[in-house]
């Protein structure tokens, strides 16, 4: 299989989660994985099982440095960059009442600061290889079914997604006005079996577990799984998407539907 | 006098008694929103980081992006208003040109602070407000109006990090809308998406290329051929704040010529650098 052959991608929150099956995915495809994560301890295991198709560098998402340095890691190792996923994020509940302005100005640094760093940080050196890559370059930022719609108890978490949803399309419409053949889309997950929200499967919703009351949210009755998320990454990722780009991807059961 | 100043004639009374806090209401949609709110009755309090021109109703020197500044606004406008029924988050600033590649962190959390965290305090401040009763006022009622913009629908009309804000206060909203919902605060929250409206958050554009030309530019991106006048968005905040639209939360309204309607041409006005 080499649906990404000799592609280059750099995965933020690659540790773990939908970051972790995606960069499996993209070295199972041909591709260079690059697995950047706060998580040094997962982070190193995982690149080590995915062997010499993937590495893995330390990044804390809201440092602008840490990303330069990421992407210098990322090009010196494996020679370019054709691909960005802004995987990294927090899920946080509150409320409108209860959030603090330090957790909303958290949660917004990490999900909203971060995914503008890394396409700011990326773009540079997505140009480069792009001019030597038909296909071009691709980004792909995690928003979530909540940078749709609304949630209660999710206050900042929304707020942050939304940001991502918007300046996705900001990154689409300018690297195409650039001419820099870099398409940039977002995709929006519902509830997808991860650690984000593995804390929340445990706590009951009434006379309902957790679990059962998130699967019953989704029409189609269970929660998403990583790798169902990453089969629609890899897509945007490779040169199948070749005319999407500042497009919303929707991979949540139906609920939004 | 503010009526024949911004061109039209409405009943009044009909949002007598009630309390609005508007910030940005020293100049453009905030100014337009005062005055109307003013008019149907309302007792208006003005909040600016600027001094307000015309007498729209009560001035407070206020900074959205401080908790401290908020929690003083409120306390004031308890004792002094004594209710808080209406709260337009309309202070906002669009933080210049800068695309994802020239943009940087101090720029960007600027124009968060102000556009996103401005709005975010000042819905959890003003639930506060809006669920005090008192005299006249038996119960938790209230309606925020949160303007965010076109940029928040779509891109090619801001900055990356004008564009990032505002779709933060589209979701924001949302979630605002619901909670209140769900409390039965009787509390609706709804997000309002100007176009171009002439207004001093293009001052910067102005002085890069000059008024006329920049105008004709951004008038012949409306489908409907020309930028909307502050009165026009005032309308649609005066609209969301009163019992008219009481059936309507979460909700996002444009009103922004039909900018987001169709398919757009798009025509980069500065560089995209």
């Amino acid at each position: 299989m080499s649906r990404l052959a000799d592609k280059v991608v750099l995965v933020s929150g690659g540790a773990s989660g939908i970051g972790a099956a995606t960069a499996r995915l993209v070295v199972r495809e041909g591709g260079k994985a690059v697995l950047a994560d706060r998580d040094e301890a997962k982070g190193r295991a995982l690149a080590g099982e995915l062997g010499d198709g993937a590495h893995f560098v330390a990044l804390d998402v809201t440092d602008e440095a840490a990303w330069n340095k990421a992407v210098a890691a990322t090009v010196e190792k494996f020679g370019g960059l054709h691909g960005l996923l802004n995987a990294a994020g927090v899920g946080v509940r509150n409320s409108i009442e209860d959030c603090t302005l330090a957790e909303y100005r958290r949660v917004n640094d990490i999900n909203g600061l971060g995914t503008f760093l890394g396409c700011k940080a990326s773009i540079p050196a997505m140009k480069q290889s792009a001019m030597t890559h038909v296909g071009g370059g691709s980004i792909v930022n995690i928003s979530s079914v909540l940078g749709l719609r609304g949630a209660s108890y999710a206050m900042a978490y929304c707020a942050s997604k939304g940001a991502v949803r918007l300046l996705t399309k900001h990154v689409a419409l300018h690297c195409a006005q650039m001419k820099y053949n870099i398409r940039c889309n977002s995709v929006h997950p519902g509830y997808i079996d991860t650690p984000m929200i593995a804390p929340r499967l445990d706590q009951p919703v009434g006379n309902m577990s957790g679990r059962q009351w998130l699967e019953e949210l989704h029409p189609i009755g269970r929660l998403g799984r990583a790798d169902e998320v990453a089969a629609m990454i890899l897509f945007l990722l490779s040169d199948e998407s070749s005319f999407s780009t500042g497009s919303e991807f929707v991979c949540d059961g139906g609920l939004t539907a | 006098m503010r009526a024949a100043r911004y061109g039209h004639v409405r009943m009044s009374g009909e949002l007598s008694g009630q309390v609005a806090i508007v910030t940005g209401g020293a100049s453009g949609i905030g100014a337009a929103s005062a005055a109307l709110l003013a008019d149907a009755g309302a007792t208006v309090v003005v909040a600016d980081v600027n001094a307000a021109k015309d007498g729209a109703g009560r001035f407070v020197k206020h900074d959205a992006t401080a908790e401290d500044s908020w929690q003083a606004l409120l306390a004031d406008v308890l004792v002094r208003e004594g209710r808080l029924d209406i709260m337009v988050n309309n202070a906002g600033i669009s933080g210049g040109t800068g695309s994802v590649e020239s943009t940087d962190v101090e720029t960007w959390q600027h124009v968060q602070m102000v556009n996103s965290e401005g709005v975010f305090l000042g819905c959890k401040h003003a639930i506060q407000g809006m669920k005090r009763t008192g005299p006249g006022k038996p119960r938790s009622k209230g309606s925020i109006v949160n303007i965010s913009s076109v940029a928040g629908l779509q891109a090619g009309a801001g900055s990356i990090a004008y564009t990032a804000s505002k779709g933060a206060v589209r979701l924001l909203s949302k979630s605002v809308a619901l909670y209140c919902a769900e409390r039965k605060y009787d509390i609706r929250c709804n997000s309002v998406h100007p176009g171009g409206v002439d207004t001093p958050i293009f001052d910067l554009l102005w002085q890069m290329v000059g008024r006329e030309q920049g105008k004709a530019f951004l008038d012949a991106r409306h489908p409907i051929g020309r930028m909307a006048e502050p009165r026009e968005l005032g309308e649609v905040v005066l609209w969301l704040a009163s019992d008219r639209s009481s059936f309507v939360t979460g909700a996002e309204i444009a009103a922004d010529g039909g900018i987001t309607t169709g398919l757009m041409r798009r025509q980069p006005f500065v560089s995209p650098r």
